[in-house]
């Protein structure tokens, strides 16, 4: 089965890559962009998708620091 | 006393830290894909990339062999010091609380740094006087210590907050200003400057570093006498 995680900076954690993306866009002529973060995909083939969920506690995110979200297709 | 340090293929300063451990006891390098820790009296966990710091920086390396036995060595007591990489690892195998995340100026950054001392009671820093400043390089890319406010507090209560950027040194964004702490039982110490790369003034810029090596032997040989 193919799914898709997605780990993003927890809220209220400073995203530094965010926050340059978003200076970055107005001056490429894009307005009215804000709360932009940046975080990482993990795409994957699973036998059994009950084990994505202690994947991501164990090794996939760090969840002191990361908020994961997980998309089975 | 006898160091044990490990090695990661993407490690590139255990050859330092065996150089600085070797100016205080007696030292060698353990594979990662070793159990063995061969009766070491503390492990240092050192600097660099272990495993292309995939995914997350440490977050790979945590599950190593030879970090198990590590994180077996630390809940009988054991003293592990773990540098830039090794801090990484240590928070990621939970034997530190925190994270380290990416510097705030988003780049790789060398530089010396100046540290203060704020906790010299334990195993790391016995041989520092209390604010005492110690001079000593950094180099990382993923520096930016970060805990709950709920955790700081409690590391604040117990000396757990052993070091921290000199005002107008805190490069990386860190917390409070965090550069090293250490676990509840303060057997296990985790810091982001490099202390093997500041033991010889020729090449270090200053020996300040060697203070965390002779503080190490003191508590090793100390607990034994």
């Amino acid at each position: 089965m193919r799914a898709r995680v997605l780990i993003r900076p927890k809220q209220g954690i400073l995203d530094p890559q965010g926050v340059a993306v978003e200076r970055a866009l107005p001056a490429l002529g894009f307005s009215g962009v804000e709360n932009v973060h940046v975080g990482r995909l993990v795409e994957l083939d699973v036998d059994d998708p009950a084990q994505l969920q202690p994947m991501c506690e164990k090794l996939l995110a760090n969840p002191l620091v990361e908020d994961y979200e997980i998309i089975v297709e | 006393m006898r160091f044990g340090v490990l090695r990661f293929p993407g490690s590139c300063d255990e050859v330092d830290a065996l150089h600085a451990a070797r100016r205080v006891g007696d030292a060698e390098l353990i594979w990662h894909g070793e159990r063995d820790l061969r009766g070491a009296d503390a492990i240092i966990v050192p600097g660099g990339f272990s495993y292309g710091d995939y995914l997350r920086a440490g977050a790979i390396a945590r599950f190593a062999p030879a970090m198990e036995s590590v994180i077996e060595f630390a809940r009988e007591g054991g003293l592990v010091l773990g540098i830039c990489n090794g801090f990484q690892v240590l928070c990621e195998a939970r034997l530190l609380p925190g994270a380290l995340l990416p510097n705030v100026n988003l780049r790789f950054t060398s530089r010396q740094v100046e540290l203060e001392v704020l906790y010299s009671g334990g195993s790391f820093t016995a041989a520092c006087a209390l604010g005492e400043r110690l001079s000593i390089p950094a180099k990382h890319a993923w520096g930016r210590y970060y805990a709950e406010p709920h955790t700081l507090e409690a590391m604040d209560r117990s000396g757990q907050l052993v070091l921290r950027y000199a005002p107008g040194e805190n490069f990386n964004g860190s917390v409070h200003d965090i550069a090293g702490v250490c676990n509840e039982r303060g057997n296990v110490f985790g810091l982001m400057p490099h202390p093997e790369h500041a033991v010889d003034e020729l090449v270090g810029g200053s020996a300040d570093g060697l203070k965390i090596f002779e503080s190490m032997r003191l508590a090793v040989e100390g607990a034994r006498a």
